[in-house]
């Protein structure tokens, strides 16, 4: 194994290797200047000058060469210049011979170093880099079968997790520009600190792609912040788990899905960038269910495994739900939001907005108990065909919600504890209230989601919210610098 | 070759804390009251404070804000400072 970066010796570098056509062209050169050639594949290549055979690559890759042949000048151990491929011009200016090669054409590209071939170059960064990862090794027995050794460590939540090796976190860590041992967040329950490396580890666990990274960063900032209060999210009997809404046209990139299926199986952003933000919880934070764990949820919800989705953003009559909550259109951006699973709403016949709100209004009055109001937060998911209807009456997201939540009010005395024979409710001394609402405004979002056909939309439910339970954060999603949190 | 993988946890896992051990006497104790704000939760230790009460006990009420959260940090230090014992009015 080599850590340290080799040195490149005084005065002209060439690296070539001899399964590259460019290199075979200028082989012949290479005996007409003082020179120290590296050979990357065959060591007898090439004939005309004794050279070094790059065997583990460890030059090739820790000089960036990613391209034979490449030619470097180098000065008391830095290098000065280089240039790839057969370029004339530049050969002949940093070796100094006008006339080196006048026999060849002016220009040839090279071929890609052996150091970058997509079949080695896993292999070689563990080997380079390995070293600065700084997560704890787990050995591997011979015999061990890798999956069933994740599920005896307590590392999967019930699903196979993919073994987490130093290639694939390398690998995973090119996702990011962040330094590994960055401080991501400071994850409940236990409140431990989470590294970059370590998110990025529990998103091989998940199945997670490089690209996914960033958004799983964000979505572990966003749910560990104080106003959404993972912790609560986890320790309550209620059945809810993060929601993820994905906004920006990162969403596309990655090939998320906002629309038909869009809580279901089959797409791989959507459910292992949700699956990675719950693992972190769960390995990082230490917030787990059964024997010992703090996730003490009477039921749960499916979603707990991952419930994370893009807006549909292209023929919504909303802007972004992200811009609704402060953040440019272009930024990519991610919104969690406390919720149990999705119920469907159906009308197959409304043509009016008016009918729409009316719709919600009724399906919303039930959410949770038709006897509990002012206290729980709620999700409304607008299919594409209810949405082309408030489109047509031109109703943006503001106008729905103020006419949800001004059809979403019932006289205190029919929400009562009592009342109706149900035993839940309001305290009865305020049963003469002439109107107490069933959702306070600003725990109502409202998103643009689902397939093409059907006139269906979805209620997800959420729990208590505001400052007393959890409200809904928005992330931005980068690289490069420290979220701005909403 | 040496396989490995690279541990997804906080790596703190600590070792079994054991349970302290229940006291032989309420005699001298001075018990925490906790409401988490649970429906009802008021209900029992009321019944709870009464039955101390009666036996001499000292008792002392606490409420944290609210259910859906950790107790604060200050009413956590107040609890160890005033008192000797927890009993806590949980879930409901």
């Amino acid at each position: 194994m080599t850590d340290r970066r080799p040195a490149l010796p005084d005065g002209l570098v060439v690296v070539v290797k001899r399964d590259c056509a460019t290199c075979v062209m200028v082989a012949p050169l290479l005996r007409e200047f003082d020179c120290v050639v590296y050979t990357q594949d065959d060591p007898a290549f090439p004939e005309s000058v004794d050279a070094v055979h790059d065997a583990d690559l460890s030059v090739s890759w820790h000089h960036e060469i990613e391209t034979v042949p490449t030619l470097i000048r180098v000065v008391d151990g830095v290098e000065q210049e280089r240039t790839v491929g057969w370029v004339a011009d530049d050969w002949r200016r940093i070796i100094g011979i006008d006339t080196l090669g006048v026999q060849l054409p002016p220009f040839r590209p090279g071929c890609g170093s052996l150091s970058v071939d997509p079949n080695l170059i896993d292999g070689l960064r563990a080997r380079f880099e390995g070293g600065t990862l700084h997560a704890r090794r787990i050995e591997l027995a011979e015999a061990d079968d890798d999956i069933e050794l994740m599920f005896n460590r307590g590392f999967s939540d019930g699903l196979p997790v993919v073994p987490p090796t130093a290639e694939r976190v390398l690998r995973m860590l090119q996702g990011t520009d962040r330094d590994p041992q960055d401080i991501v967040a400071i994850v409940p329950p236990d409140l431990v600190p989470v590294t970059v490396e370590k998110v990025a580890i529990n998103a091989v666990l998940a199945g997670c792609l490089p690209e996914y990274l960033p958004w799983v960063i964000a979505g572990v900032e966003a749910v560990c912040t104080t106003e959404f209060n993972i912790h609560g999210v986890l320790c309550t009997t209620m059945p809810v788990g993060p929601v993820l809404v994905c906004n920006g046209p990162g969403t596309a990139a990655i090939g998320m899905n906002g629309a038909a299926n869009v809580f279901g199986q089959g797409n791989r952003a959507n459910l292992t960038i949700g699956r990675a933000v719950q693992l972190v919880i769960r390995n990082v934070g230490g917030g787990r269910p059964g024997v010992g764990g703090i996730d003490r949820a009477t039921h749960g919800n499916p979603g707990k495994l991952s419930f994370c989705f893009a807006e549909r953003t292209a023929d919504s009559p909303f802007a972004p739900l992200s811009v609704s909550r402060g953040f440019d259109a272009t930024q990519d951006a991610i919104t969690v939001f406390a919720g149990e699973g999705p119920r469907c709403v159906v009308d197959q016949r409304v043509r009016t907005p008016e009918e729409l709100a009316n719709l919600f209004a009724a399906a919303l009055f039930a959410t949770h108990s038709p006897k509990l109001h002012g206290g729980l937060g709620v999700m409304v998911v607008v299919g594409p065909e209810h949405g082309r209807v408030l489109a047509a009456a031109g109703w943006d997201r503001d106008r729905f919600h103020q006419e949800l939540i001004a059809r979403l009010n019932k006289p205190g005395s029919e929400v009562a504890a009592g009342a109706g024979g149900i035993a839940d409710g309001i305290p009865a001394e305020y049963a003469s209230l002439p109107a107490v609402p069933k959702f306070r405004p600003e725990s109502m979002l409202i998103v643009h989601a689902g397939g093409d056909a059907g006139l269906f939309s979805a209620i997800i439910g959420g729990w208590a919210s505001g400052a007393l339970g959890s409200s809904p954060v928005t992330v931005a999603v980068h690289t490069t610098q420290q979220s701005e949190v909403c | 070759m040496t396989r490995y993988v690279l541990d997804p946890s906080n790596e703190t896992k600590p070792a079994d804390r054991p349970l302290q051990s229940r006291p032989a006497t309420l005699d001298g104790q001075v018990i925490a009251l906790l409401d988490i704000g649970k429906a009802r939760g008021d209900v029992f230790l009321d019944h709870l404070d009464a039955r101390l009460t009666a036996l001499g006990v000292a008792t002392k009420r606490y409420k944290k804000p609210t259910f859906t959260k950790p107790a604060p940090v200050d009413l956590r230090h107040e609890i160890a400072t005033n008192c000797t014992m927890v009993i806590e009015a949980l879930a409901d």
